[in-house]
């Protein structure tokens, strides 16, 4: 295809993009539009994967059966939002051996949010509160981009995610309304966990550098800065509520601009933790790599066996 | 790793409930036909989504390609009598 010719079909597809008009796998479409989304589709599977890690921690420790059920029915809900996207990923021509490489040899990222550790029962409440709640927020716009496959997996993602929240903030409002000690736990996650949910939206607009195309791709509706806004002024009222403190000294509410104004972030955390510094990001990467190696035979296996199945059954039918 | 066997993609389809047809879900990867239904009935139906579940080795489905659309579907734009508000009926007409 001359210059001229991709130009004209990249004139197309920004039009049919702007018309609201969905692509599907197979349409014509820019390398940067497919390399864009392998990027952001994958970084989101793994995201959810990886998500698993860090609540699995207490699967055997949750204190009552109630607990322990919707738990595992959450991990087990990220296990299907990864599968979902990674197979959505795959129709832009990937393989998902590919993406599982990127993931374990570092090449690809997930949300900085799971370096951090879950060191009490209180985090699995500030986790679903704050990290599903902030996930919730990014991805609520995400089920009308244009990729179609990408939309469809979203409004899946979407509906499921709700649950994960209100488990979450359940299990915050029940130690906030315990014994001292209990209160002080779920104070206690809900300063580790806030800033570190308020970066997981993202750099500021200042310095994201995807955003103007993701803007006219719809892969964003909005800025990361108007999302943390949004985080921010929806959670506050949801922590007074049960009596938690905001862990901000300069958090104060802005009443002409009817918003939170709110401290400054420290970015250099969330580059180290992006970089690989984080508390977790060893640890996590060893448990998945190690989950996938040692679970080798069994896919082996289960391939040999499927095989064979086969072939006597092609045996039996001559 | 080069003689690696991948499990293979299979599309996956759910009838959400009887009377309605089965639909489009997503895809997964299975060994085999067998696991292919088992892993679908966890990753698509954790909330009472389908009575039945279809599964399709993706390399079965033969796809219309979308170069071709024009002359594929086209040519039933402009064949309008194929609708009934082509036929200019009067009004006293009832139950037509």
């Amino acid at each position: 295809m001359s210059e001229e010719q991709i130009k004209n079909l990249e004139v197309q597809f920004e039009a049919r993009i702007a018309r609201d008009e969905k692509i599907e796998p197979k349409d014509w479409m820019p390398e940067k539009y497919r390399k864009t989304h392998i990027r952001q589709m994958s970084q989101h599977a793994h995201s959810e994967i990886v998500g698993m890690l860090p609540e699995g921690n207490w699967i055997t420790r949750a204190p009552s059966l109630r607990r322990k059920v919707a738990l595992l029915a959450k991990v087990q809900d990220e296990a299907g939002h990864g599968l979902y996207l990674y197979s959505a990923c795959e129709t832009l021509g990937i393989s998902r051996d590919e993406l599982y490489d990127q993931l374990h040899s570092g090449k690809a990222k997930y949300s900085s949010i799971f370096n951090y550790p879950t060191v009490t029962w209180a985090d699995m409440g500030a986790v679903g509160w704050l990290v599903d709640g902030a996930a919730i927020i990014n991805q609520v716009p995400l089920c009308n981009t244009s990729y179609g496959p990408y939309a469809r997996a979203m409004v899946r993602v979407c509906k499921e995610e709700s649950f994960h929240q209100r488990q979450g903030f359940e299990i915050m409002m029940k130690l906030a309304n315990g014994t001292p000690e209990q209160k002080e736990l779920a104070q206690d996650a809900l300063n580790r966990w806030w800033w570190p949910s308020l970066m997981m939206l993202g750099p500021t607009d200042a310095e994201s550098i995807h955003t103007e195309q993701s803007m006219k791709w719809k892969l964003k509706r909005k800025s990361n800065d108007d999302l943390r806004q949004q985080f921010i002024d929806q959670t506050v009222p949801q922590a007074e509520l049960i009596g938690l403190t905001i862990p901000d000294p300069d958090l104060k509410w802005n009443e002409e601009r009817q918003s939170y104004d709110f401290g400054e972030i420290n970015w250099d955390e969330f580059w180290q933790v992006v970089k690989g510094h984080g508390p977790m990001n060893k640890e996590r990467m060893k448990a998945r790599v190690g989950a996938w190696e040692e679970g080798e035979w069994v896919r082996d296996a289960a391939m040999a066996h499927a095989e064979k199945k086969q072939a006597r059954k092609q045996k039996q039918a001559i | 790793m080069s003689d690696k066997k991948n499990w293979p993609l299979w599309e996956i389809f759910v009838r959400s409930k009887n009377g309605l047809e089965h639909r489009h879900f997503g895809s997964l990867h299975a060994a085999d036909a067998e696991m292919a239904l088992e892993n679908a009935r966890d990753v698509y139906t954790r909330r009472n989504e389908g009575v039945s579940i279809w599964v399709v080795e993706s390399k079965n489905i033969t796809a219309s390609n979308p170069e071709h659309n024009g002359e594929m579907f086209e040519p039933a734009q402009d064949k309008v009598y194929r609708h009934p508000t082509f036929y200019d009926l009067p009004d006293e007409v009832k139950h037509m």
